[in-house]
């Protein structure tokens, strides 16, 4: 490996991005107008300051963080897809697993982003940097959350720059040095997503947020909309593309997503129980979510919504019949991703708030500027992901179309 | 009663500052350039900034807001004093919900008026109730306080001597002083919000815009943790009025109060006001259960 051949490699990889029909650059040229319109929205939120929110002292997180821990969730996921395929080298899922890395790194990218529009500074958030600026870490769950978030991403970018940078010249990838890394990235995968909903779950303050139960809870929403996207994204990338994503991945990923989907409602059910049986006073938030609290009801649809759709999700997803079934699949899929991007976008961080730490109780919807911004995000992400598809699928062509993989 | 310890320092900051040292005096060497160039760069808090460099730095500050209010502005960068642990005291008994505390902080503290902050906030709650956070109402506006059928509790930072925004800050851009008020460093602060929501208090206020400040309203005895300008996007809270206190006066809202309803003190000083008072009064602290442990005690009764 040398100067030159990275940049071989990287013009190569350029060059590759450049090729597509009419469809790809419609595409692109979609996602290029909503990071547009999102630059346009930041700008404002950037000199005039996070005014232009409706977050108040009351609502101090809303929006943005809560996409943030959703992406969080989305990110990790990819471990669902890494773990059958290497440690039990089952070849169908292993095929596909590196659309699990990417999209993980597409993830962490508008994890990242987010978090930076959040922040009232963004010009100091190099103070984030351990050693250079002055991280306080062990001590702040957010210090812990940046290190992890962080080095998840600079771990899969070594993952797949090294599947990819092989795959241009033709050559074996080294399986020294990516096994260890790929089972190091399950541990990493779960250790992201639950420091941050330690970030939360630390917080005595917030009893909504403050339940031992959080952390579970996130990993078992993660693993049902990670790979929900991933199905999705593979049948868009078996339409689009030659790549052969094989029935039996699909099925066996499927039949993972319903014990997910179990554990989800079960762990949610178990918390309800809690709440509305031991009747505290630290019930006001799961009440303001559900029922609503002396008429301020912004997110009782949403949070039935999403109830609803998780549960019509995981039947769906439980009956084999349907869960076979391409077309029901695909309901299932969509539906447990909106059920739990409304559970982890709206419904974890506004509710931990509303009625906050002294009883006021201030109704928070995203403004414009806030969705704007959050879809300039999302296209940011999308292209990233597109991207490294663009130049992953024709490298990695060989190992992905045909049936047996090389270097295995 | 437990006293409180200025944050140790860790090591790697020290070693850092001496790396930073070493840098600052090759830069001053090949280019003749000022060591605090480099420090510049390296945005380092308010405990770790070397005398000199402080010195500069308030130097700057003043001539800056001298300039911008058009009266002599003064920064105190003035620090604890030995044996001294601040303790607030307030009788809810003799509160009647006026507010004029609420206005004499931000006098004193250099809010912003435009977006209002407010660092105590005075809840009106319901005698047939109790204190119930939940029932309490912070916007009642009569024509008169107070009201029969209600009593106020004020509200502000409780100077926790085991206070959760502090732990959670990702950048140590906020601690406790040695003689307890926990200070935020506005040029520190990333404005991540992470304290706001670890606060059970509601004790931590946002800029959310650039905070408006009319030259005539401004304090010109300011300190550096205190009642100095804040920029847009960083969190402040209440400091015990640092620049009064060290200096041997009582915060603001305590003089401003019309009924006595406000004590403050030493409580290191056994013969202190707000000691006699603990031992004569029945005391209590708000969200005891999460064991913050505030320094701001209620009273029930006179």
């Amino acid at each position: 490996m040398n100067i030159k051949k990275i940049w071989e490699f990287l013009i190569g990889s350029f060059r590759l991005t450049l090729k597509g029909n009419w469809a790809y650059h419609s595409w692109m040229a979609f996602l290029a107008v909503l990071m547009v319109s999102g630059g346009f929205a930041y700008w404002r939120q950037f000199t005039e300051g996070l005014i232009v929110t409706n977050m108040r002292d009351q609502v101090s997180w809303a929006f943005y963080i809560g996409n943030f821990t959703f992406l969080v969730g989305v990110a990790a996921a990819a471990v669902l897809l890494v773990i059958p395929a290497y440690v039990y080298n089952w070849k169908p899922i292993r095929e596909i697993a590196i659309f699990g890395e990417l999209l993980a790194i597409s993830a962490i990218v508008m994890c990242l982003l987010f978090v930076t529009v959040d922040i009232g500074q963004p010009s100091r958030a190099l103070e984030l940097l351990p050693f250079i600026g002055s991280l306080n870490v062990p001590s702040s769950l957010l210090g812990w959350d940046v290190l992890v978030l962080n080095g998840y991403l600079v771990l899969n970018a070594m993952i797949v720059g090294h599947f990819l940078y092989k795959a241009y010249f033709k050559k074996p990838y080294n399986k020294n040095f990516v096994v260890p890394l790929l089972l190091f990235s399950i541990p990493a995968a779960i250790s992201i997503h639950t420091v941050t909903a330690f970030v939360y779950n630390g917080m005595a303050a917030r009893p909504f947020w403050n339940a031992s139960i959080l952390a579970p809870r996130f990993i078992a929403s993660a693993l049902c909309s990670g790979p929900a996207i991933m199905l999705i994204l593979f049948q868009i990338l078996r339409k689009t593309t030659h790549i052969r994503i094989r029935k039996e991945a699909i099925s066996k990923i499927a039949e993972l997503m319903a014990y997910a989907m179990f554990l989800n409602l079960f762990l949610f059910g178990v918390e309800i129980f809690k709440e509305y049986y031991s009747n505290t006073s630290h019930l006001v938030h799961t009440k303001y979510l559900y029922t609503g609290l002396h008429g301020h009801t912004a997110l009782v649809p949403f949070a039935w919504i999403s109830l609803i759709f998780s549960v019509v999700a995981f039947m769906l997803f439980l009956v084999p019949k349907t869960r076979m079934n391409m077309v029901t699949l695909n309901l299932g899929c969509i539906l447990i991703y909106a059920g739990v991007y409304i559970e982890k976008g709206l419904a974890l961080v506004i509710p931990g708030m509303t009625p906050d730490t002294l009883g006021e109780i201030y109704e928070y919807i995203p403004t414009w500027i806030e969705i704007r911004v959050g879809a300039g995000i999302f296209a940011i992400g999308f292209m990233v992901f597109t991207l490294l598809c663009k130049v992953a699928i024709p490298l990695l062509h060989d190992t992905l179309a045909d049936p047996v993989a090389p270097g295995a | 009663m437990k006293t409180t310890d200025d944050r140790p320092k860790i090591d790697r900051r020290s070693f850092l500052a001496g790396g930073t040292a070493a840098m600052g005096a090759i830069a001053a060497g090949v280019t003749g350039a000022s060591a605090g160039f480099i420090e510049d760069l390296l945005h380092k808090n308010f405990k770790e900034i070397s005398p000199d460099r402080m010195q500069r730095i308030v130097r700057e500050m003043e001539q800056e807001y001298t300039e911008k209010y058009g009266k002599n502005v003064t920064v105190s960068t003035k620090g604890a004093q030995q044996g001294v642990l601040f303790g607030y005291g307030l009788d809810l008994s003799r509160c009647i919900g006026c507010r004029r505390c609420v206005y004499g902080c931000v006098n004193e503290n250099n809010q912003s008026r435009d977006p209002q902050i407010h660092w105590i906030r005075v809840l009106e709650m319901d005698k047939s109730k109790g204190i119930n956070l939940e029932e309490s109402n912070p916007y009642y506006n009569p024509e008169t306080v107070p009201e029969e059928d209600s009593f106020y509790m004020p509200v502000a930072c409780q100077q926790c001597r085991n206070a959760p925004c502090i732990k959670v800050c990702p950048v140590e851009a906020t601690w406790q002083e040695a003689d307890g008020i926990v200070v935020v460093d506005y040029d520190h602060c990333i404005g991540c919000r992470c304290c706001m929501s670890a606060c059970p208090y509601g004790a931590r206020h946002f800029n959310w815009a650039e905070p408006e400040l009319a030259a005539e309203s401004v304090n010109p005895d300011m300190h550096y943790l205190g009642n100095r300008p804040r920029p847009n996007g960083v969190v402040e809270k209440c400091t015990f009025c640092i620049q009064r206190v060290r200096n041997g006066k009582y915060p603001a809202c305590v003089e401003i109060c019309p009924v006595g309803a406000r004590k403050f003190g030493n409580l290191l000083d056994e013969a202190d006001e707000m000691r006699v008072l603990m031992r004569k009064k029945r005391v209590f602290v708000l969200k005891e259960d999460l064991n913050t442990q505030p320094k701001f005690y209620y009273f029930y009764a006179t």
